[in-house]
């Protein structure tokens, strides 16, 4: 009966497809699960939308929306009307065809990255050899669409946010990917279905995520920073918030393209979420072998949800980083321990099962972390710049 | 020579056409990265899976991106007043016709010499791997050599003068 449940939606689309001609069948049951993303992703940005606000507001010693239905659960549904009805503003000098462009693209290179996430058991809507690579390529087209959005407003402070966002993104995108490349070593293939199913065995009990080893839980803290990077999230959210005072790279867009732009954000959010619980927290595996039979995507998109509440969390508590603390932040601490991440993870490898690999591995990554916290972001004396080659 | 690879075909042709005839420089480099689109979607078609993705990676996500900061860091956006096209562009067109000619023949003449395969290998992501670290050992390195060098120069360009400027 449970193996019924957790198979449910499967079994739905089978049926549904069922009512086609054969020769439509593809087609139909591509259509049907793109739909399905369609509708149920936004859903969720929905519910964070409020979850996000009551949050932050009880982090604050506030309460939130509370005027809209009980607890303000309708308050996504007045912001989406509002949205829909407030007047599109396009500056007159604005270059038409990019400003419109832009979060179009930005919506549409992030919706495709849901393509690889395994949400459940069988429950992958392209199963691709080269997931995770197909994941980053997407992931690094929405730099673009943070660009076009900028340049297009012929707007300095948006140019200036766009390109603050766009060098923050690559900084952060390249430990990004190492992090991910340690897990890729060590389950020997890049589909998202097979990271999965190789996290899915249990020891006593107790699950075989990459969380629980040490390199998985120092790649997954590195990840999670530059996840929170990439999206441009607090306490990285210089690009939009620096600009509280003048919006950044969205500050000519109102009415519906500010709601895209918001959507894309957030389901940034969700997708580099669902990746991280992909790669280290087990994907759809339940956390102990006594609860397989919960359905699978009931745990994945508790897991994600967990995620998310955490990047609330750290978004009501820790302070905005500068915009250069956060570069020296990406290049001197969390690319080179990102780097120490992948050779540590090449020697738990090679030492094999047993104590050995526990004990040389997480001495390693704390001594590491202590001498590289301690001595490499000691504050260093900044001064007027000196431009080399422009005077 | 399918229905989708003549649409591929002229969405690249048209992007790289757009990129070189449009008057700004931003919607120029917005139109090269439709033509690197359009190439990763030719790779694709043609089942190179690993091709395809790193093309979008690297040139949609990096090079691009490079393109678009240089135009935005130097005073490119302005059109120039003499137009864009130089007047010597006869004998560019020249040129570029010879080297279309060579390329042309020299992918006509090896279409005979390359063994006829039946079907397209399969080719993955590990057995790409194996010969980069086997057989094609040496490029990789030097590949990183370069990649290094170009890494020292942006920050020896980029680096406080204190030491000098006392």
């Amino acid at each position: 009966m449970f193996a019924l449940l957790d198979q449910i939606f499967v079994l739905l689309k089978h049926s549904l497809v069922g009512y086609f001609p054969v020769w439509m069948q593809p087609v139909v049951s591509v259509l049907i699960s793109v739909v399905v993303i369609i509708c149920l992703f936004p859903a969720l940005f929905a519910l964070t939308t409020v979850l996000e606000r009551k949050g932050l507001a009880r982090i604050q010693n506030r309460i939130g929306p509370n005027r809209t239905g009980p607890f303000g659960i309708l308050q996504p549904v007045a912001d989406g009307i509002k949205s829909l009805t407030k007047e599109d503003i396009v500056p007159s000098s604005a270059d038409g065809a990019v400003h419109f462009l832009a979060p179009i693209v930005l919506v549409v290179a992030v919706f495709m990255g849901f393509a690889v996430l395994p949400m459940g058991r069988n429950m992958t809507l392209v199963q691709m050899d080269a997931g995770l690579l197909f994941f980053f390529a997407i992931g690094a087209s929405t730099e673009l669409s943070v660009f076009m959005a900028g340049w297009s407003s012929r707007n300095k402070y948006s140019l200036l946010g766009a390109m603050r966002a766009v060098a923050q993104m690559i900084s952060y995108e390249v430990p990004l990917l190492m992090s991910s490349v340690a897990v890729v070593m060590i389950t020997g293939s890049l589909s998202l279905g097979k990271i999965v199913e190789a996290q899915n065995h249990y020891t006593w009990g107790l699950p075989h995520w990459y969380i629980f080893t040490p390199w998985g839980l120092a790649g997954f803290v590195m990840y999670a920073i530059a996840a929170t990077a990439e999206t441009n999230r607090s306490p990285f959210d210089l690009p939009e918030g620096e600009s509280e005072l003048v919006a950044g790279y969205h500050t000519e867009y109102s009415g519906f393209k500010f709601a895209l732009f918001f959507l894309g954000e957030y389901l940034a959010m969700f997708s580099i979420s669902g990746l991280g619980t992909t790669l280290f927290l087990g994907g759809w595996s339940a956390p102990l072998e006594a609860l397989n039979w919960v359905p699978s995507w009931f745990w994945f998109f508790s897991k994600l949800m967990l995620s998310i509440c955490v990047f609330i969390w750290l978004r009501g508590t820790l302070p905005r980083l500068r915009q250069d603390q956060l570069m020296n932040f990406a290049w001197k601490f969390v690319l080179p321990y990102t780097l120490l991440i992948l050779m540590v993870t090449a020697l738990w490898r090679f030492l094999g099962p047993g104590w050995q690999q526990w004990v040389y591995c997480s001495a390693i990554l704390i001594f590491a972390y202590i001498a590289m916290a301690r001595t490499g972001l000691r504050r260093g004396h900044i001064g007027p710049r000196k431009y080399r080659y422009a005077e | 020579m399918s229905f989708v690879f003549w649409m591929f075909a002229v969405l690249t042709v048209a992007g790289a056409l757009a990129a070189v005839l449009l008057k700004n420089t931003v919607h120029c480099a917005l139109a090269l990265t439709v033509a690197f689109a359009g190439l990763a979607l030719l790779f694709l078609d043609l089942d190179a899976q690993f091709a395809g993705f790193a093309q979008i990676l690297v040139y949609i996500g990096a090079v691009a991106i490079l393109v678009v900061f240089a135009i935005l860091l130097t005073r490119g956006s302005e059109t120039p007043k003499d137009g864009v096209f130089s007047k010597n562009w006869f004998v560019g067109l020249v040129i570029a016709a010879g080297v279309f000619a060579v390329f042309a023949w020299a992918v006509l003449a090896s279409v005979g010499v390359l063994p006829h395969e039946a079907a397209t290998p399969e080719v993955s992501v590990a057995q790409i791997g194996q010969v980069l670290i086997g057989r094609y050992v040496l490029p990789l390195e030097i590949v990183a050599l370069l990649l290094t060098a170009a890494l020292i120069g942006a920050v020896i360009v980029a680096m406080d003068e204190k030491e000098r400027a006392r």
